[in-house]
């Protein structure tokens, strides 16, 4: 071999090296993460702590009413941003004539994804809380967090929908079936695990946002449990929060810290593998 | 352009005037006037790009779904102009249906791929349903094959199978005309020779314009064929007269294989 080859091989080596170090560091810093959060934080869980309301200041008790409150403004959230963000993407994707208008709406789109947390927070505020008058309520977090997720979702719809062949339109379609019906009973169902794939993303970041909800939602705590979607209600990021930088005890308290992020951390794999679940339980039954 | 008398037993279902069809700025198809007969098999043969699948795509207008295409000039369906303002395409659709080069059946059952098209058309009752789908998979040759099977996914037959399920979903909807765009194309031999027994049987009951591009398909089942050359219909007669003694040079090159 001369040694030009040689040093191709070994440049290729340093290369290949590289790409694996890059993904073996990715790989650490997601494991080292869960490994911290776990072993700081699985002597808090008890029974008690997942099912009872904090007591003595916070230094007791638990964080069920967190947990219900993420639980209640996470499915809120999907609850706006799915039906809505499927509907733009359906738009986007099926009916609107591609042109400027609809490169402007998706400029739109993606800048609405880079605009910090904390601004739908103030948004929220601004129009839920004090313009339409919702108070401080999971109704507004909901809708605040809902407008954070959309363009995820929107995002996420479109590359579905665009995933389902041209081919299936075009024979719904002969048979004489009206597009809005096509879209309806082809595209959509052979898109919604798709869809779902990328709302997973959306449901991680709505459960886990805190900024949002500071001004739209969470209350610090909560004597009794909501009633109704106009009440405030206690959210495990932002009981993070206050126990780490408002409360009267943050060093004792600081178990109870570690708690409440795995319960959060729990709780979001614990939704995505619902939606992990549905989609293959779809996609067994879809396939092209 | 060269057009013989039509045969007398056939009358004129689907009657094209004057057809201009732009993508863009690309002219696709310039002045086509042909005729369509009643209970015939008609061919669209020509080399790639000379606008034949076009012309098909025309005539239930599938091409409304391409963006920037125009037309010009008139598609006559039974004396109705299909591109007056006032015709609902999706009408057209359910009286003149499509079976597409790629065998394209849903990721559906059997069964649920037939019934598709009639349920959405407002065909509710099961009884109703299920003789429709005998009928149509006795109509496409199919029935013999399937009939213990219909509830298994239609992505599980075979390739030629499968056209010939979505020959039984067009059929389903009860067409007047059956549009076949290079319905074999994707078929091996044994599967093509189904489809063209197949072709045979049905211009009993239907009007049926298919696109090739194999020439001894167009020989062995059509009865006019029509020889398209950079958007324009060169010659259009009967099929034996095209393939023995062509009245234009270029038709007589073309399925001699000098060009194309």
């Amino acid at each position: 071999m001369t040694g030009t080859m040689k040093w191709r091989y070994r440049k290729q080596k340093i290369f290949f090296g590289g790409v694996r170090l890059a993904a073996l560091t990715l790989t650490a810093a997601l494991g080292g993460l869960l490994f911290f959060i776990f072993i700081n934080g699985f002597q808090a869980i008890s029974w008690e702590f997942l099912t009872q309301p904090p007591r003595d200041s916070m230094t007791k008790g638990g964080i069920m009413p967190a947990i219900l409150g993420t639980i209640y403004l996470t499915v809120g959230a999907i609850a706006v941003a799915l039906p809505l963000g499927v509907m733009a993407a359906v738009y986007l994707t099926e009916y609107a004539q591609q042109g400027r208008i609809v490169r402007a709406i998706r400029v739109g789109v993606n800048c609405l994804a880079g605009v910090p947390s904390v601004v739908f927070g103030l948004f929220g505020l601004g129009f839920f809380v004090v313009f339409l008058q919702f108070g401080s309520s999971i109704l507004s977090g909901a809708l605040t967090l809902g407008i954070l997720i959309l363009p995820t979702i929107i995002g996420a719809s479109e590359e579905a929908l665009k995933a389902v062949p041209q081919t299936f339109r075009e024979a719904s379609l002969a048979l004489g079936v009206s597009k809005w019906l096509t879209i309806w009973k082809i595209v959509l169902p052979n898109a919604l695990p798709g869809i779902l794939t990328g709302s997973i993303l959306g449901i991680g970041r709505a459960a886990g946002e805190t900024a949002p909800i500071m001004f739209t939602a969470a209350a610090f705590f909560t004597a009794k449990l909501p009633g109704s979607v106009f009440d405030e209600v206690m959210a495990l990021p932002y009981h993070v929060y206050v126990l780490a930088t408002a409360g009267t005890y943050i060093e004792q308290t600081r178990p109870l810290q570690y708690g409440t992020i795995l319960v959060l951390v729990a709780l979001v794999l614990g939704i995505d593998l619902i939606a992990i679940i549905i989609r293959g339980y779809m996609r067994r039954k879809k396939r092209w | 352009m060269v057009t013989l008398a039509r045969h007398d037993n056939g009358s004129t279902i689907i009657k094209t005037s004057g057809i201009n069809f732009y993508y863009g700025s690309f002219q696709a198809l310039t002045d086509i006037t042909m005729d369509f007969d009643r209970h015939r098999v008609t061919a669209l043969i020509g080399p790639s790009g000379c606008g034949k699948s076009t012309l098909l795509r025309l005539l239930n207008r599938m091409n409304d779904l391409i963006d920037g295409a125009r037309v010009g000039g008139e598609v006559l369906f039974e004396g109705m102009n299909i591109y007056a303002p006032e015709v609902d395409p999706v009408e057209v659709r359910r009286r003149i249906g499509m079976v597409f080069q790629k065998p394209n059946p849903f990721p559906k059952s059997i069964f649920n791929n037939i019934v598709y098209g009639p349920r959405l058309a407002g065909v509710a009752a099961k009884a109703d349903l299920e003789a429709l789908a005998e009928q149509s998979l006795r109509q496409a040759v199919l029935w013999d094959e399937v009939k213990d099977i219909l509830g298994r996914s239609a992505m599980t037959l075979s390739g030629g199978q499968q056209q010939r399920l979505c020959i039984a979903r067009a059929l389903a909807m009860k067409p007047d005309v059956l549009l076949m765009d290079e319905p074999t194309s994707a078929l091996d031999p044994i599967s093509t020779a189904k489809i063209e027994e197949l072709i045979d049987e049905l211009k009993k009951t239907y009007t049926i314009i298919i696109v090739t591009h194999n020439m001894q398909q167009a020989a062995r089942v059509s009865d006019t064929t029509g020889f398209f050359y950079l958007g324009r219909l060169i010659e259009y007669n009967a099929t034996e007269k095209i393939f023995t003694n062509p009245d234009v040079k270029q038709t007589e090159d073309y399925i001699t294989g000098r060009f194309g």
